[in-house]
């Protein structure tokens, strides 16, 4: 019986062709010049939209932090004839949905809309995007939420550990602070902050749309110059790029709570960096991935000090880091730490094993495939490609690339991504042994 | 009330259903089908051949709620010691096999259910059932897997609930919801109790419920029913049922005769609100009328922009940050109906909860905006559209349906019930449940001091 099962299992693997995903990218360009990539897919009568706007929350003004997260949260507050309340209902009327986010480095849309009313859908979603009343009365109660936010973070220890963690990173740039603001900055802002973060932002000389689903790629044409033409031309300019200073060593913020967390990393490796492809390979080896990760197995499968630790590549618009995170008792914190450090100096000195890096390839490989699936999903995929400045035939190499990455060569890259010596640990908490 | 009787069409239910059709499968529509094994497991198959992507998934009609007492958390530790070694696995080996064939996968545990799951490309399905169904007979836990993995259901403890005033709130709130019903003790285990548990602990609860006659298979994705017929018969057929399955009888709950009131006070809480819960009837097999219509309810008061405790509390009175009703009719036994209003400073809890007890007053003596209703069951219909992008969100409420005593004809008839109930349906139902005498009160502040 173990024997045959053991065969079993091997066959599987050796058999396992190399999966692509299948999705056929069409690049379309609207009457007015504006650019998208469509899947289509008529199987299931609705389409999912995403409009995705570079610079995002990284733009908000000197002295305006969180004007970008808060005019995003204000879209769908109305406009034209239509109320907070009137908007809403026309939503529902028509059964679309709409969400609106901000992050560091974009704003985006996602809307999904049947088939049946997808050119009313569209006209309610071009009032909002293009001409958002910000009503005062709807700027104070949402502003109001956003501030009771901001409250809740200042008492959770995860938020807190972002704070200093990003502080100590970033200093003054966008980076160092929540997108959401401070009580006082948010405090401040006023209507007219709302108006010039929507400009600063949210401008055709930086949109990356996709579309996904029942449309035709002449309907998404004539349908983005409707939707986005009221948009201005130009927003305002990128901020720059900034190094990470974070300085080695731990830094304890002392909070009462049972369970200490940690945030952990040192600067990085850009996304169009040749070697970005071994860099994730190995990260997906050290902590990413699932149970199967060296920070798993060490910090959870044999010593129990965690329910989870992982390690990922942060290559953002203007900088680039390594971050892990890790929560513990206070009484164990001291322990895992310590554990980490040796896998991240273990890592750095001997490199990975031909095993590690054949099944990280298999498991990176096959997942990839399993991303697209559901038309929201494969629109949000198509956005983030676009702003990385991959070509639509990256769905097809992307698997190649990361099967091309050798022993040789990953284990060379690995002393430039993981440094033992500047690994930086923000540790909220009562932690002991440290 | 009729507590009592609640719990007996499910079990009926589970014990005819295997025999009465086994081997036959049905076809519900272009996408279901069902059919059972002879050793009494329900197989599901949801077909979306958009991507060669399948979605495995084995789910026990056994979950926290089945445990005994004085071993809370045990459903959910064993569920983490799956993934330790078998007759052929070693410890970890299994994850490491989904994860070597490209596939992801996990676990979970709620009262009513435990569940499994892979999500692998088409051609893996058969690999994945071998490895299910090895695990369901063939677990070997070592004391020293007990000692390691114990520590780690601790710190997920205190991640999810010690590190989190709320958590620690909602757990006192439903302890005091349920008086003798297990759903009043937390799925993940009272601290001092998973302290404690051990091998003997986990084996028991292991031999008890890990049968196929105790299971629901749903696949997912690229695949036929034909196919995984042949594939289940083939992996999970030569287990044999497990004869001494106990009836789901949990301990009911008695009469509610008393409203009861909670302040729960952590210095971490920055937020304060009032929630408040009440007992309230779940969807029961045949008859799905009254949790429809509780559903309903909830959604007009207090899902979204546009209902009633937002428009009143958020929009007009300008007296809450956010308000919220919402009730889960998917469960076995007793669920909650449960309201919630977070003050904007300045109001206190004491005023909060004034408002929302006024808000609902007027809500049940006025009439229920048609418009409003109307808008609400499109956009349901329109959901059962948006859910098909989606298989495994399908396959997650197939499968917490049919663990919480449901047929796959009650999961199928469920948009239609909810069309036909009327306002006069969910005036019904909601005066039955908004009863003071069913519910907690709870307000969750950092200083008791200044609620009072």
């Amino acid at each position: 019986m173990n024997r045959i099962f053991y065969s079993f299992v091997t066959a599987f693997v050796l058999i396992a062709a190399p999966l692509r995903a299948d999705v056929d990218i069409q690049e379309v360009t609207s009457p007015m010049g504006l650019k998208a990539w469509l899947v289509e897919d008529h199987t299931i009568p609705f389409m999912a939209l995403r409009v995705g706007f570079e610079g995002g929350a990284s733009l908000d003004r000197p002295e305006k932090r969180g004007a970008v997260n808060l005019m995003m949260a204000l879209l769908e507050e109305g406009t034209g004839d239509l109320d907070a309340r009137g908007f809403a209902q026309e939503v529902d009327e028509l059964a679309a949905s709409f969400s609106y986010n901000a992050t560091d480095d974009s704003v985006s849309v996602s809307a999904r809309m049947l088939s049946e009313n997808r050119d009313q859908a569209i006209a309610l979603l071009r009032g909002a995007m293009t001409a958002p009343n910000f009503d005062q009365s709807a700027i104070d109660r949402v502003k109001g939420q956003v501030l009771s936010g901001i409250q809740s973070d200042l008492k959770d220890p995860n938020s807190i550990a972002s704070a200093a963690f990003d502080l100590a990173a970033f200093g003054d740039h966008p980076y160092g602070s929540d997108t959401s603001g401070t009580v006082e900055s948010v405090t401040a802002l006023t209507r007219d902050d709302i108006f010039k973060a929507h400009r600063d932002t949210m401008a055709r000389d930086r949109v990356f749309i996709s579309a996904v689903g029942d449309i035709t790629a002449a309907d998404l044409g004539a349908l983005l110059d409707t939707l986005l033409a009221d948009l201005p031309e130009i927003g305002a300019t990128m901020p720059v790029h900034v190094d990470v200073s974070l300085e080695p060593g731990i830094t304890v913020i002392p909070y009462e709570t049972p369970q200490s967390v940690a945030l952990f990393g040192h600067r990085g490796i850009k996304r169009d960096d040749p070697d970005f492809f071994a860099a994730f390979v190995a990260n997906t080896i050290l902590g990413g991935g699932g149970f199967e990760s060296r920070l798993m197995t060490e910090v959870r499968e044999k010593r129990g000090l965690t329910y989870g630790v992982q390690s990922y590549l942060a290559p953002k618009d203007h900088a680039e880091m390594v971050i892990g995170q890790l929560a513990s008792a206070n009484n164990r914190m001291g322990a895992a730490i310590d554990v980490i450090k040796d896998e991240w100096a273990k890592i750095a000195e001997v490199g990975v094993t031909q095993a590690e890096l054949d099944q990280a390839k298999t498991y990176l490989t096959g997942a990839y495939p399993l991303r697209f699936d559901g038309n929201g999903p494969i629109a949000n995929i198509l956005v983030g490609m676009q702003m990385q400045r991959l070509s639509t035939d990256y769905v097809n190499t992307r698997n190649a690339s990361v099967n091309a990455v050798t022993l040789e060569e990953i284990n060379r890259l690995i002393k430039r991504v993981y440094l033992p010596d500047e690994l930086h640990f923000t540790v909220v908490g009562q932690p002991e042994g440290l | 009330m009729r507590f009592g009787l609640r719990v007996a069409v499910p079990v009926l239910a589970l014990l005819i259903a295997p025999f009465a059709v086994a081997a036959e499968t049905v076809r519900w529509d272009d996408q279901v089908s069902s059919f059972n094994l002879d050793n009494g497991m329900e197989v599901v198959v949801i077909e979306d051949h958009r991507a060669p992507v399948v979605v495995h998934m084995l789910w026990y009609r056994a979950g926290a709620a089945d445990e005994k007492p004085g071993v809370s958390g045990v459903a959910h530790f064993l569920e983490h010691l799956l993934f330790k070694a078998t007759d052929t696995l070693e410890s970890g080996e299994f994850s490491k096999t989904v994860a070597a064939n490209g596939g992801s996968g996990n676990a979970f545990t709620s009262q009513d259910y435990t569940g499994y799951y892979q999500r692998v490309a088409a051609d893996r399905l058969e690999l994945m059932m071998q490895m299910e169904a090895d695990r369901m007979v063939n677990l070997k836990i070592t004391e020293a897997d007990i000692l390691t993995e114990r520590e780690v259901i601790i710190e997920e403890r205190n991640q999810r609930t010690e590190n989190d005033p709320g958590a620690l709130f909602g757990e006192q709130a439903n302890a005091a919801l349920y008086l003798n019903h297990p759903y009043g003790v937390p799925i993940i285990g009272w601290r001092h109790e998973m302290e404690t548990l051990g091998l003997q602990d986990t084996l028991a609860y292991y031999e008890q419920f890990y049968a196929p006659n105790n299971t629901v298979l749903i696949v997912a994705g690229d695949v036929t029913p034909e196919e995984v017929k042949v594939l289940a018969q083939r992996h999970y057929g030569p287990i044999t049922a497990n004869p001494e399955l106990p009836a789901r009888a949990r301990p009911q709950e008695p009469e509610h005769n008393a409203a009861r009131r909670l302040v729960f006070e952590d210095a971490r809480v920055a937020q304060p609100y009032v929630r408040r819960s009440y007992l309230a009837p779940e969807r029961d097999s045949g008859d799905q009328k009254t949790a429809a219509a509780l559903m309903l309810g909830a959604a007009l008061l207090g899902d979204g922009q546009t209902s009633v405790m937002t428009q009143k509390l958020q929009f007009e009175e300008k007296s809450a940050v956010y308000a919220t009703a919402f009730y889960r009719g998917t469960s076995l036994d007793n669920t909650q109906f449960t309201t919630v209003v977070v003050p904007v400073p300045g109001v206190s809890l004491r005023e909060a909860e004034d408002n929302m007890d006024r808000v609902i007053q007027e809500f049940m003596d006025g009439p229920i905006d048609l418009a409003h209703l109307d808008r609400i069951k499109r956009n349901m219909r329109a959901q059962e559209i948006y859910a098909k992008d989606n298989v495994q969100g399908l396959a997650n409420k197939f499968g917490r349906a049919l663990t919480a005593g449901l047929t796959v004809k009650d999961i199928l008839e469920w948009p239609d019930v909810v069309e036909s109930v009327t306002e006069a349906d969910i005036k019904a139902a909601l005066s039955k449940v908004l009863e003071d005498s069913l519910s907690v009160t709870g307000w969750l502040t950092s200083d008791a001091e200044t609620v009072k």
